[in-house]
């Protein structure tokens, strides 16, 4: 699939409704990629569109849950706003999963939602639901238009408000005589939104703090999450971390924010994190957040959480700072800002190079380790070599679950904006409508989704898209027959109850990927993937890898619930 | 500790719901609202009374208010020079015998009676909360029947506008 470049787009028609000025103010915003279903409430919507002749690509998902984790693939990959249109009662309902999933995550989404008329709104009229009561609490805001003329104005706060400060989902409800009724042919979109005023600066005073903190810091980590990718900070980061010779930690979100394999690097931090990362998190005494938001997953028990460390915390979102730990250098700014100013400050670097020689010696003592399965393959080794295939350089999405963890401890990704996962409400079924939202953002890029058996059957429906548009993503099944981290806590904390997490029924997924068009390869030996991953990334087209591993693996090392980030179990084997 | 917090915010619909819900999702108990238009069209004056546990708590709380996109200014005013007063109107049990000695139970407290009916009064007293709850609980005797109360609104005293309040999402250096 190649991009085509795209010219001055030219509205076929006149203004004539309300959803003429929609379609024009989408077309303003720059938006070039519209996920979305139809449906009775936005069908004057969906005809503006069709006169219109599609100032913008409409793609057609099969179910609205895939239109909004593929809108959310799409921001990750592209850093543009994904937009997503659905349409009223079940059609904007089926979206609240993937609402909540942009919010946790700080991803700019734009999501226009049908409404009944608004002579019957309030009467549980045909396909009503309070959308506005339902996703007050997962968005960052949402309107309902209640004038025609407002919605040029609307709109254009939304894309504001979406992708500037914290990124977050806006969502805009139109009733239905809203987007049927007749314009008095006026256009302004102009805007104020006086309460929404992100900082985006450093506080010169905190800087020096931080600055002067660092001096004295004998042990100091930097932690790197999705913000530093958000502002683009990478090379910032790479270079404040190179100047001074700081250790990095990254979060699951933050994976790629700095080279995975840069020396400076010390993989992931939390509860799948390596020994190495959250060891220096428990010994550090200045521990340097840069857009992560200490989600328990990383902290583990709060009091063994960085105990020796004064915090000092980046984040342009001033609610997360002293959130979850307590934090003696706030720094309320774009992550991209404050980089700047640290590397521009005078500053004397630390003096940690006994420090740097204790984690190498870590890294080196324990790192991450995985046996070979006797007969099934290796999911560790698996990653691995769909690394080397891909050349490092894949965009990666995953679910939830053991998949998801192997792929951020062996997918060693060395570069932002190529990493989509669900971190924050952890969402099975994201994985495969997110690879595809990525593939249509990022055209030209190899695009893999890594993904579970129980999670692939949650939306595989949309691989009808993938054969639709014949967008070649490579999905890989990590078929284990098995819900494999519910297993994994039932075999280590629950007695080996395995209460209904075993698949022992799963589809034959080939001829699901059939069925669709695609195509589909079973792997069951170690020693036939080299081939088969040759033959897939060589094929420009979409497939299906059902790829057999062992029920029994496990995601080592880890922090068992409730422990601390130093009492890591399976270290070592 | 109860805190009284002010938020001016824009007046578009929906914004009570939003920020109510912020105080559910985040575990806040609001202690009483007041609501009302301010001296600038279109903005709208929040008075909320919360019972917050701690400082780390309080600070969180002012956040999140801040936080919300409808929300323009937010001040924790409890240790400010205040002015904070509510309403309550309180009906009791009042027989002919009774009415000249609740008459004189109120007058104190500058109660006014506002309605009658043979057996009931009802009373409406204007004051700080601690100042209303005396004043119910010296009517209970006699047998309260219903209570509506309108929660606390306040400013601040004199000359100061709020604009000198220490903006709470600024922080100290």
């Amino acid at each position: 699939m190649k991009a085509v470049a795209k010219q001055e787009v030219q509205l076929k028609e006149e203004l004539g409704t309300g959803a003429d000025l929609l379609i024009k103010a989408l077309v303003d915003a720059k938006v070039e990629k519209v996920f979305g279903y139809p449906g009775g409430a936005v069908l004057p919507i969906y005809d503006a569109m069709f006169r219109h002749e599609f100032p913008f690509e409409h793609i057609l998902f099969r179910h609205e849950q895939g239109t909004i984790h593929a809108a959310e693939g799409y921001a990750r990959v592209t850093g543009k706003p994904g937009v997503v249109i659905a349409t009223s009662g079940p059609g904007a309902t089926n979206l609240i999963t993937g609402i909540t999933d942009a919010m946790m995550d700080s991803l700019p989404l734009v999501i226009f939602t049908g409404q009944v008329g608004q002579s019957v709104i309030g009467t549980d009229a045909f396909q009503e639901a309070d959308v506005m009561g339902l996703t007050t609490p997962i968005t960052k805001y949402n309107y309902q238009v209640q004038n025609i003329a407002d919605l040029p104005r609307i709109v254009n706060e939304a894309f504001h408000i979406a992708t500037t400060g914290r990124p977050g989902p806006v969502l805009i409800d139109i009733p239905k005589n809203i987007s049927a009724g007749a314009t008095d042919g006026e256009y302004d979109n102009s805007f104020e939104v006086p309460g929404y005023q992100p900082t985006v600066n450093p506080n010169p005073m905190q800087i020096r703090k931080l600055a002067n903190a660092l001096s004295q810091s004998k042990k100091p980590v930097l932690l790197a999450g999705a913000g530093v990718t958000i502002a683009d900070a990478s090379d910032e980061l790479t270079a404040f971390a190179e100047k001074y010779q700081l250790p990095v930690v990254n979060t699951l979100l933050g994976l790629g924010s700095f080279p995975g394999s840069h020396p400076l690097s010390l993989g992931m931090g939390g509860m799948h994190g390596t020994y190495t990362a959250n060891m220096a998190i428990y010994e550090a005494d200045l521990l340097i957040n840069i857009g992560a938001r200490f989600d328990d997953r990383l902290t583990g028990k709060i009091s063994s959480f960085a105990p020796e460390a004064k915090v000092a915390h980046i984040d342009i979102d001033p609610a997360e700072i002293g959130k979850n730990i307590t934090t003696e250098i706030p720094v309320v700014a774009d992550a991209k800002r404050a980089l700047l100013a640290l590397l521009n400050g005078e500053l004397n670097g630390p003096d940690n190079k006994e420090w740097l020689e204790k984690l190498e010696a870590n890294k080196k003592e324990y790192p991450l380790w995985y046996d070979h399965s006797d007969e099934l393959i290796s999911p560790q080794w698996l990653i691995e070599q769909i690394h080397q295939a891909s050349k490092g350089e894949a965009i990666v999405a995953t679910d939830v679950g053991q998949h998801q963890m192997w792929a951020a401890q062996f997918y060693h990704f060395n570069k932002p904006h190529n990493w989509i996962t669900s971190g924050g409400l952890g969402t099975m079924g994201f994985g495969l409508p997110a690879a595809i939202g990525a593939q249509i953002g990022r055209p030209d890029d190899t695009v893999i989704s890594i993904l579970g058996d129980g999670g692939v059957q949650m939306t595989i429906q949309e691989l009808a898209v993938m054969n639709d548009l014949n967008l070649p993503v490579k999905v890989f099944i990590v078929n284990n027959e098995a819900l494999g981290m519910v297993r994994q806590w039932q075999e280590k904390f629950h007695g080996e109850r395995y209460s209904s997490s075993l698949l022992t029924k799963n589809p034959d997924f080939l001829k699901i990927a059939e069925g669709y068009g695609i195509r589909g390869i079973k792997v069951d030996k170690e020693k036939d993937v080299p081939a088969v991953l040759e033959d897939i990334f060589s094929y420009d087209g979409p497939v299906v890898v059902d790829c057999r591993i062992s029920w029994k693996e496990k995601v080592f090392p880890m922090i068992a619930p409730g422990k601390g980030i130093n009492e890591m179990i399976g270290v070592t084997r | 500790m109860k805190r009284i917090i002010t938020c001016t915010v824009q007046d578009r619909g929906g914004v009570l719901n939003r920020i109510t819900g912020m105080f559910y999702k985040r575990q806040f108990n609001i202690e009483s609202i007041t609501v009302g238009v301010s001296e600038i069209e279109g903005l709208s004056k929040m008075t909320f009374v919360v019972e917050i546990s701690d400082d780390q708590k309080l600070e969180q709380l002012t956040k999140q208010l801040n936080k919300q996109i409808d929300v323009i200014k937010v001040s924790d005013i409890t240790d400010k020079a205040i002015v904070a007063r509510e309403l309550a109107l309180v009906k009791v049990n009042a027989g002919n015998q009774s009415r000249a000695e609740i008459q004189g139970i109120i007058t104190p407290f500058r109660g006014t009676v506002i309605d009658v009916s043979k057996d009931t009064l009802t009373i409406q007293v204007t004051g700080k909360s601690d100042k209303v709850d005396a004043l119910i609980s010296l009517l209970k005797p006699y047998g309260i029947k219903e209570i509506s109360r309108t929660g606390v609104t306040a400013l601040l005293r004199g000359q100061q506008s709020s604009q000198q309040v220490v903006e709470v999402n600024s922080f100290p250096v």
